[in-house]
C-alpha cells in the first residue's frame, strides 16, 4: 500500500525543550494508527506539526506527493487532513446543529458554492446533499441527534468530544487526526466513542492517526502503533509487538510507575 | 424554519417612506435622512459585531465619505446626490481595504482602540489643514439628483428619496450577504477562530471583508449626511461622533438589517424630544434611555419584533 502521509526526520525545539527529535514515519492509506507516550512525549507536536500549527525546525511533510510542510492549517485543512481537539474546539454560543452548520458553510464557500450571486440551495460537495441534511445525518451518525438543539456550551462532557469529531466530517477528511479522543470521558464510555468515531470513519474510508492513553483502546481500535518518547518514535509496530517492546513498557506503559519506584528507591537509599 | 421576510418588509418600509414624505413636515424629513445616514454606518457596525468586534473609530469612514462627496464639490463642482454618496462609499472602501490588512490582525480591545486611534489620525490631520476649513469645514453645493436642480421645497424630500433607495439597496445586499457561508461565519468566528481556521476558513480574510464592507456602508452613510445637513467639520471624525454609532448599534440589536436604521430613527427622536425638553441636560435623557433599554431589551429594540414571533 503507498504511504499517504510521509513525515521525514521532522526536528522542533522550544528553547532548550525538544518536542520532536528526528520524526520519520510513513502511514499507509486507510490504516488506524494509535499515538502513545507520556505527557510531553511529542505525540500532539507531532500532531500539530502535520496540521501545520507548528512549523518543523528541519524536515519534510508529504501528502499524497505534495510537500505541505509550509502550508498554513486552513490550507492543510482543505487538502482533506481535518483534526480533533485534546479539548473540544466548538462555537460555544451556537447549537450543536449550528456548529454542524458553520463548518459546511466553510466547506460550502471553499467550494465556490452557496456564495452572493449563486441561486437555490447548493449540494454539500462530497455529500451530495442539501447542507441541513448533511447536518443531521453527521449529527445520527455520532448520536447526537437529541443534543441537536442545544447550545454546545452546555452539552456534556462526552457529547462535547463526540460533536468535536463530527465537526470534522463535513469536510469529508481523507486523514483524520484524533488527539485524545477519549480523554475526560468515563472508562465505560471510551469504548462506546471509539467504535462510534471508527464505525462513522469506516464508513467514510480515511486514514486515523490517534492519540490514545489506555492501552486497551489502543490495542483494539490501532492496526499500528507509534511509541514517542522524549520527542523520539521509540517503536513502530502493530499493537501486540509494540506493547511488548521493553522500552516502551518501561518509558510508556509503565511510564510513570516506573518514575515513582525510581524516586522511591533514591529516597530510600 | 420561520420564513424569512425581511425584503418584503423593506419594500413596504421604502414604499411608505417615498409616498409619505411629500406630505410631512421638512423637520421629519430631515430627521428621516440623518437617521438613514447613520443606520447605514450601524448597519456596518453590525456586521462587525456579529463577529464580536466593536469598531470605537466608525466615524473614519463616515468622515472620509463625508469629506470625499465635500471635495467633489469642491473641486468639480459635482452637486449629484447620487454620485456623492457612492464617491463616499468608495473612497471609504478603499480606506477600509488598506487599513483592513492591519486591523483584521487585532481583535476584542486591540481592534477598538486601534480603530479609535485612527480615526483621531484624521481628526487631528482635518484640524490642521488649512485648505478644508480647519476646524470650521467647509460648505457644500446644494444638492442636485440627475442633473436637475430641484425647486427649494422640494430638495429635501429628493434627497431623502434617493438616500432611501440607496440605503433599501445596501440593506438587500447585507441582508443576502448575512446569509452566505462567508455571512453566516460571523457567530462561528466569534465563537472560536482556532475551529475556524481548522475547518478551513481564514478569520482574518473573513474579517477583512467584512471590515470592508462596513467601511463602505460608513462611507456611503457620511456622504449622505454631507449632502443632507450641507455642512462638513473635523467632527465628524471624533470619537464621539464613533460612540454615537455605538450607542445606536447596541440599542438597536444585531437581529435584522432593519434594526440599524430603526434604532437610528429612534435616536434621533430621543435626540430631538430630549434637546427640545431639557436643553442642557439631553445627554442624561439619551444615556438614561439606553440604560433602560439595556436593562429590559438586552438584544436591542430588535428583540421586541423576535419577541412576538417566537411566542
Amino acid at each position: 500500500m503507498a504511504a499517504i502521509l510521509d513525515a521525514q526526520g521532522l526536528n522542533k525545539s522550544f528553547g532548550a525543550v525538544t518536542a520532536a527529535s528526528d520524526i520519520t514515519a510513513a502511514i499507509e492509506r486507510d490504516s488506524v494508527v494509535g499515538l502513545i507516550g507520556t505527557n510531553g512525549a511529542g505525540k500532539t507536536t507531532f500532531i500539530n506539526m502535520i496540521t501545520g500549527y507548528l512549523k518543523p525546525d528541519r524536515g519534510r511533510i508529504h501528502y499524497e506527493g505534495r510537500d505541505i510542510t509550509a502550508l498554513a492549517p486552513r490550507e492543510i485543512t482543505r487538502l482533506g487532513i481535518c483534526r480533533s481537539f485534546q479539548i473540544p474546539q466548538l462555537y460555544a454560543s451556537l447549537t450543536a446543529f449550528e456548529n454542524m452548520m458553520a463548518g459546511i458553510g466553510v466547506v460550502l464557500q471553499n467550494a465556490g458554492l452557496g456564495g452572493f450571486f449563486s441561486r437555490g440551495e447548493p449540494l454539500v460537495p462530497g455529500h451530495n446533499l442539501p447542507a441541513e441534511e448533511v447536518a443531521d445525518r453527521i449529527l445520527e451518525r455520532f448520536g447526537l441527534s437529541d443534543y441537536r438543539d442545544r447550545n454546545a456550551q452546555v452539552l456534556p462532557g462526552g457529547v462535547r468530544k463526540l460533536l468535536d469529531i463530527a465537526l470534522t466530517m463535513v469536510a469529508k477528511p481523507k486523514i483524520l487526526l484524533l488527539d485524545e479522543p477519549t480523554s475526560g470521558v468515563s472508562a465505560e464510555e471510551k469504548f462506546t466513542i471509539m467504535e462510534m468515531v471508527m464505525s462513522a470513519v469506516r464508513a467514510e474510508g480515511a486514514t486515523v492517526l490517534f492519540v490514545e492513553h489506555d492501552m486497551e483502546v489502543v490495542s483494539r481500535f490501532a492496526e499500528r502503533v507509534l511509541a514517542f518518547y522524549d520527542g523520539r518514535i521509540i517503536a513502530d509496530a502493530p499493537p501486540a509487538v509494540a506493547l511488548e517492546d521493553p522500552e516502551v513498557k518501561r518509558f510508556v506503559v509503565g511510564g510513570e510507575l516506573h518514575r515513582i519506584d525510581e524516586a522511591q528507591a533514591k529516597r530510600r537509599a | 424554519m420561520r420564513r424569512d421576510r425581511t425584503p418584503q418588509t423593506l419594500v413596504l418600509i421604502l414604499a411608505a417612506i417615498l409616498a409619505a414624505a411629500p406630505f410631512a413636515p421638512q423637520w421629519t424629513v430631515f430627521l428621516l435622512t440623518v437617521a438613514i445616514a447613520k443606520g447605514l454606518v450601524v448597519l456596518g457596525l453590525m456586521i462587525l459585531l456579529r463577529c464580536g468586534l466593536v469598531s470605537f473609530g466608525q466615524a473614519l469612514y463616515y468622515c472620509i465619505g463625508a469629506y470625499a462627496a465635500g471635495m467633489l464639490g469642491r473641486l468639480f463642482q459635482v452637486s449629484d446626490v447620487f454620485t456623492l454618496m457612492l464617491a463616499g462609499m468608495a473612497v471609504a472602501a478603499v480606506a477600509g481595504f488598506v487599513l483592513g490588512f492591519l486591523l483584521a490582525r487585532y481583535r476584542s480591545i486591540f481592534f477598538g482602540l486601534l480603530s479609535l486611534a485612527i480615526s483621531m489620525i484624521l481628526y487631528g490631520l482635518l484640524i490642521k489643514s488649512e485648505t478644508l476649513g480647519s476646524s470650521d469645514g467647509f460648505n457644500i453645493l446644494p444638492s442636485t439628483l440627475l442633473g436637475v436642480r430641484p425647486p427649494d421645497n422640494w430638495v429635501r424630500y429628493l434627497v431623502l428619496a434617493a438616500a432611501a433607495v440607496l440605503a433599501f439597496v445596501a440593506a438587500l445586499l447585507v441582508h443576502r450577504y448575512l446569509k452566505t457561508p462567508l455571512g453566516r461565519l460571523a457567530p462561528a468566528i466569534k465563537d472560536n477562530e482556532i475551529r475556524v481556521e481548522y475547518m478551513g476558513a481564514s478569520a482574518r480574510n473573513a474579517i477583512h471583508v467584512k471590515y470592508v464592507i462596513a467601511a463602505a456602508l460608513a462611507g456611503l452613510g457620511g456622504g449622505l449626511a454631507a449632502t443632507t445637513v450641507g455642512h462638513i467639520d473635523p467632527d465628524m471624525a471624533y470619537w464621539t461622533t464613533s460612540g454615537e454609532f455605538i450607542f445606536i448599534t447596541i440599542l438597536a440589536g444585531t437581529g435584522s438589517v432593519i434594526a440599524p436604521f430603526l434604532g437610528a430613527l429612534v435616536f434621533g427622536v430621543i435626540q430631538s424630544i430630549a434637546f427640545d425638553v431639557s436643553p442642557n441636560t439631553w445627554q442624561m435623557v439619551l444615556g438614561s434611555s439606553l440604560l433602560v433599554v439595556i436593562l429590559f431589551l438586552p438584544s436591542g429594540l430588535w428583540s421586541l419584533f423576535t419577541r412576538r414571533k417566537a411566542s
